[in-house]
């Protein structure tokens, strides 16, 4: 064996090693990536375009219209997460990692955000304007969804561990994931209409962060479970 | 020491095999021969701790694997049929993460060393996804070389290599088994690895 070419690592370095893959491989990949933010861009794009400038209306509909563009567009990506490790084998070498899999899994989590869920907060505030959004709601809109796209990630990530290996998982992996992302939209949205209305938007965004914080805690141990069940 | 008493597989309601039992003790090597379909993967699987066995016990060192957990993790090396390999990375990329996972470093030169020993010099740096079968195949098995785990699961190791890859390989794993190290591989190739005769293992219905 080869004595004194390696040490040990620890549990942090396993998962950062995890995370480092993860953004490796969407950089290696990058149509896969720009698929889902040309996604969110055009669908927001072409509401706009559709209605005409009718600016009251435009301005009504956007918090609806961007936070509906960013759940599909985050849905698109979210079959992605687990089926290419499952196919070549990577999945089962991290079911047999030393570390503990729901580490493992949250740097998975961690990484889809980084790739799918950022560029979308990040975009959101030019997309805004063409609704005609006052600055302080564009800002209330980016808040929202740097809270919100965690939690898309987050939640995608469970019904993505169980759809695994199934027949036409992905149509399913939407109807499964959907509902489940409807409390987020409600509070995401509900909290730039609560700007515009002027009722501020503290209320909503403490709750959809209570819920980020909820499912931070629960989304990767439930992940964990299905993974070991789909690959029994 | 890994033993199993009374082991058994289904799948669906045809049972594949049942009141499974061995004993294999460091230094030992089992070879587990059957048909296609017999379940040699699915007991490979069981004895990695990836499937629960539907009757019977798997036991390290006398205490059931499920008990183990991670300690059980650290045991074992598994590689299956699929090679573990991501296709955009580079074999030493691959390498690298592939350890990393198993928590342990691996140095940059370190890693370009074994990929070497591996047969892979000079290609290291290539995406795998335009390697060939049979390298894809040294890149994994270049998991062999730096791995401490004492017992080796290996399915159908030497599909895909050719004659000298197939002789390092018997080497490598015979000086494991030398050094006190388990392995439990199936392989329907005949294949002379140095180092005594080996346990078989034959499954059928």
């Amino acid at each position: 064996m080869s004595a004194g070419l390696h040490g040990s690592l620890g549990t942090f370095a396993i998962f950062s090693a995890v995370v480092k893959r993860d953004l490796l491989l969407a950089l290696r990949r990058k149509s896969e990536v720009l698929t889902s933010l040309f996604f969110f861009v055009i669908v927001v794009s072409l509401f706009p375009l559709g209605i005409g400038p009718e600016m009251a209306l435009l301005r009504i509909i956007a918090p609806g219209v961007l936070w509906v563009a960013a759940l599909l567009a985050a849905m698109l990506s979210l079959n992605r997460m687990f089926a290419a490790d499952h196919a070549d084998g990577t999945l089962e070498q991290m079911l047999l990692s030393p570390a503990p899999l729901g580490l493992l899994v949250t740097g998975k989590i961690l990484a889809h955000w980084l790739v799918a869920g950022l560029p979308l907060v990040l975009i959101a505030p030019l997309l805004g304007l063409q609704y005609d959004l006052a600055p302080q709601a564009l800002g209330v809109l980016v808040f929202s969804l740097l809270i919100g796209t965690p939690l898309l990630s987050l939640i995608g990530a469970i019904g993505a561990a169980l759809t695994l290996g199934v027949r036409g998982g992905g149509v399913l992996l939407s109807l499964l994931t959907l509902p489940l992302y409807i409390p987020a939209l409600i509070f995401g949205a509900g909290a730039v209409e609560a700007d515009i209305s002027g009722l501020g938007a503290g209320g909503h965004l403490s709750l959809l962060a209570a819920l980020l914080a909820l499912s931070v805690f629960f989304a990767p141990w439930a992940t964990t479970a299905a993974l070991r069940i789909s690959l029994e | 020491m890994l033993s199993t008493s009374d082991l058994a597989c289904a799948r669906g309601d045809r049972r594949l095999f049942s009141g499974l039992a061995f004993t294999l003790a460091p230094g030992g090597r089992l070879h587990v021969g059957g048909e296609n379909g017999a379940g040699k993967t699915s007991l490979l699987r069981m004895l990695c701790g990836l499937s629960p066995p539907d009757a019977g016990e798997i036991c390290w060192q006398g205490t059931p694997i499920g008990q183990l957990g991670d300690e059980y993790r650290q045991t074992v090396l598994y590689l299956g049929h699929h090679n573990a390999l991501k296709d955009d990375l580079s074999a030493l990329e691959n390498l690298r993460t592939t350890a990393a996972l198993a928590g342990v470093r691996v140095g940059d030169d370190a890693g370009v060393d074994l990929l070497r020993r591996a047969g892979l010099a000079g290609r290291e740096d290539l995406p795998v996804r335009i390697l060939s079968q049979g390298q894809k195949r040294r890149a994994a098995l270049a998991h062999l070389l730096w791995s401490k785990a004492p017992l080796w699961i290996l399915d159908e190791p030497f599909v895909a290599l050719d004659a000298a890859a197939v002789n390092w390989l018997a080497g490598i794993i015979g000086r494991h088994v030398a050094e006190g190290g388990l392995a439990v591989l199936t392989s329907h190739q005949e294949v002379v690895i140095p180092g005594g005769v080996p346990q078989t293992l034959v499954l059928s219905q």
